[in-house]
């Protein structure tokens, strides 16, 4: 027997009990690009497959959520909008917010809701997460478009509303909240691979973090003794300097950014890890 | 410079049997609350002695597994139901990870635990060839590479524009082996999916592996198919309980495996409760035996065998006979029974054997269904037991079968060895 031989070959790849907690193997996930364009092209071409009015539903269910807002927070409840007219601050808000939410929602049950798949074949799993992050972007980007087109017809119909330069940093806020949705979605799914009541508890906990983050009231309208605490929601910057750029009123020093950033960055380099350590032996416990 | 591709050393794998945990986050946080205040667990079962060590049992579904893989071998994993092939098969697919020891491979490795992994419904034939390559493992230019070639092998060019959800479950599948042929990996790990499809489309799967296998890549094939392990590859291995228990030449495995797992397959027996039959008439065993009574669930199809079926017959001056069915490749191959109904004077148990001749039967997994009855004046059918019995044949393609020396596919249920003239006309 010359074991020693087998010592000098390169093995190109070797299976083992645990890996490192640092090896994440994002080599893997470069090389099943194609899958993760494959999986959000899927789910967008799924999607409209099975529904009648397709596309129709990315116009109907901001609108419609905005104007149950205008009516009950602004008419009803008459919280303030910053001398801004309400449905266009209803519905900045609401844009912005549901891409966060729906990213957070939708990777929170990456391994349970594909438990069938990951069973079967091997690919880097981040990829599922990651192209359910990038398709929600399609849907945001006509959300956005909602959003735009009522921008534009209250600017010509005399609003007082300043979309400004800030407008340029929409990609940042883009990725901070794709970070935060991922990083806090699959910190969720690798818990539900043992918790299954956590999933619950998402979806609910998305809805109440709304009323914490400035969506339905500006920061300003919060007095000082508790602004820090909306503050420290990573959301908070996000939401309010989406309508600075385009609405041209905030209570917050877009500096405040970068916390959000930060905050991200840390939450998903932790997604990460937990999910990474999670994806090797979850079919045994799902 | 050695062509070892996979090197599997020491490799142990456990689980945990029974309920870890109780499932939601709500109850792993009350039971903590409540042992930590030293009250019983709310969740043990009522008569259940709560042990304080939640650990459960430890099943060892792989038990230091080791064996190595050279270039270009075709090794058939064997082994009856929860040996630990399909446990070994998703640690080398990457699905699971090992407990311990390690696998190393060299090349790509793809496997196929399944066809039609990720299919969408609502997608088309074309769209779904595309989703299904990147998911198993091919990127967009290999893809479009192989396209026609996966249409075609499948066959159903015709529809490939069509929503998948409006496929026959025979054209869903060879769409899904089609794509996953095509992988071309330099290793191919395969799991039973030749189990699904029809004869015609199953033949066209093992000739394509075996393609696969003659081209120089490594092939791992799991299955319960004798003959089909036979056919393709040179070595094998058998599993039991975790343990690798025999390897070597793939004759000489799948032998050894028929002919130990004979006491649990090439055999079966009724205990009274379970027994097909009535009060009058009940089976007791069905058995196989080669010429010198030694039981067998292996047959050579040069060889005569004889099948021993067993009963009790509870009343005096019962008249009926025996008749057994053999079934295979999804018809009946042919039925024979006793020629004459017999008086069975006194109760107590009999036994009825029949001779199953050398060169009749065609390689394969045979299944014997058996019914006792009576026909003349009153006609009661006294057992009716429908596949209850397997066994399998064999041809180690020596020479002197029907077959000569033609060693590839053979069609038919039966292999009558017929003799063949052939004379010069001019």
């Amino acid at each position: 027997m010359k074991l020693e031989t087998t010592e000098q070959e390169n093995w190109s790849l070797i299976i083992r009990p645990q890996r490192a907690w640092w090896d994440l193997r994002l080599g893997d996930l470069w090389r099943y690009r194609d899958l993760v364009w494959m999986f959000v092209w899927r789910d967008f071409v799924a999607y409209y497959k099975q529904t009648i009015l397709g596309p129709l539903w990315y116009l109907i269910q901001p609108i419609l959520t905005t104007v149950v807002f205008t009516v009950i927070f602004g008419n009803i409840a008459q919280l303030s909008t910053d001398g801004l007219p309400p449905f266009l601050f209803y519905l900045a808000g609401n844009t912005v917010w549901t891409y966060f939410s729906s990213s957070l929602t939708s990777t929170s049950n990456t391994f349970t809701g594909n438990a069938g798949l990951f069973g079967k074949v091997y690919f880097p799993r981040l990829a599922m997460p990651l192209s359910v992050v990038i398709s929600q972007i399609i849907s945001f980007g006509i959300r956005f478009l909602v959003f735009l087109a009522f921008l534009v017809y209250f600017m010509v119909s005399g609003s007082d509303v300043q979309p400004n330069w800030w407008i340029l940093i929409l990609p940042v806020l883009l990725i901070i909240m794709a970070g935060l949705g991922l990083g806090l979605g699959i910190i969720v799914s690798s818990l539900t691979t043992k918790y299954r009541d956590l999933q619950q508890l998402v979806a609910f906990g998305a809805q109440l973090l709304m009323y914490g983050t400035p969506v339905i009231y500006p920061l300003s309208s919060i007095t000082n003794e508790w602004r820090w605490l909306i503050l420290a929601n990573p959301m908070t910057p996000v939401v309010e300097v989406f309508r600075l750029a385009f609405l041209g009123t905030s209570a917050v020093s877009p500096l405040w950014l970068l916390y959000s950033f930060i905050f991200m960055f840390i939450v998903l380099i932790v997604g990460v890890l937990i999910f990474n350590r999670v994806e090797n032996n979850f079919m045994d416990t799902v | 410079m050695s062509d070892t591709v996979i090197s599997v050393e020491n490799l142990s794998k456990t689980y945990r049997l029974g309920v870890i945990g109780t499932g939601t986050f709500f109850g792993d946080l009350n039971q903590w609350w409540a042992k930590k205040m030293g009250k019983p667990d709310p969740y043990a079962k009522i008569g259940e002695v709560d042990h304080g060590n939640r650990e459960g049992e430890t099943l060892w579904a792989l038990d230091d597994v080791s064996f190595k893989l050279q270039q270009g071998e075709a090794l058939g994993i064997i082994g009856r139901n929860g040996a630990g092939k399909s446990t070994l098969l998703k640690i080398m697919s990457r699905v699971t990870a090992p407990t311990s020891g390690m696998v190393k491979v060299k090349g790509r490795i793809a496997s196929l635990l399944e066809v039609g992994t990720g299919f969408h419904p609502e997608l088309t034939g074309r769209e779904n060839i595309y989703l299904n390559g990147a998911i198993l493992g091919m990127d967009r230019a290999e893809v479009n590479r192989k396209f026609d070639e996966i249409v075609d092998f499948s066959g159903v060019e015709k529809f490939i524009d069509t929503p998948v959800k409006r496929y026959s479950s025979g054209m869903y599948v060879r769409l899904a082996f089609a794509v996953a042929a095509h992988l071309e990996p330099e290793i191919l790990v395969v799991d039973e999916v030749l189990a699904v499809g029809d004869a015609e489309f199953q033949r066209k799967c093992l000739g394509k592996m075996s393609d696969v296998a003659h081209a120089g890549r490594t092939v791992l094939f799991v299955s319960h198919n004798m003959p089909a392990i036979l056919r393709l590859c040179s070595t094998a291995i058998m599993m039991d309980r975790g343990k690798l228990v025999k390897q070597g030449d793939a004759v000489d495995v799948t032998n050894f495996y028929l002919n130990n797992n004979g006491n649990a397959e090439g055999e079966v027996s009724w205990t009274n409760e379970s027994a097909p039959g009535t009060e009058e008439v009940k089976l007791t065993g069905i058995r196989l035996v080669d010429g010198e009574g030694k039981g067998k669930s292996l047959v050579e199809i040069n060889t005569p065998s004889y099948l021993e079926i067993e009963y009790d017959v509870f009343q005096s001056g019962l008249k009926f006979r025996v008749s057994a069915g053999f079934n295979t490749q999804g018809v009946v191959a042919f039925t024979t029974n006793e020629p004459y109904e017999t008086m069975h004077e006194r109760p107590g148990r009999y036994m009825s054997r029949v001779e199953i001749p050398s060169n009749l039967l065609a390689e394969g997994e045979y299944t014997i269904s058996v019914s006792i009855f009576a026909s003349k004046g009153l006609k009661i059918r006294y057992v009716r037991a429908k596949n209850v019995f397997t066994f399998q044949v064999v041809d180690y393609i020596t020479g002197d079968s029907s077959r000569g020396d033609f060693s590839q596919n053979v069609a038919g249920v039966l292999r009558p060895a017929l003799a063949w003239e052939k004379i010069y006309k001019g």
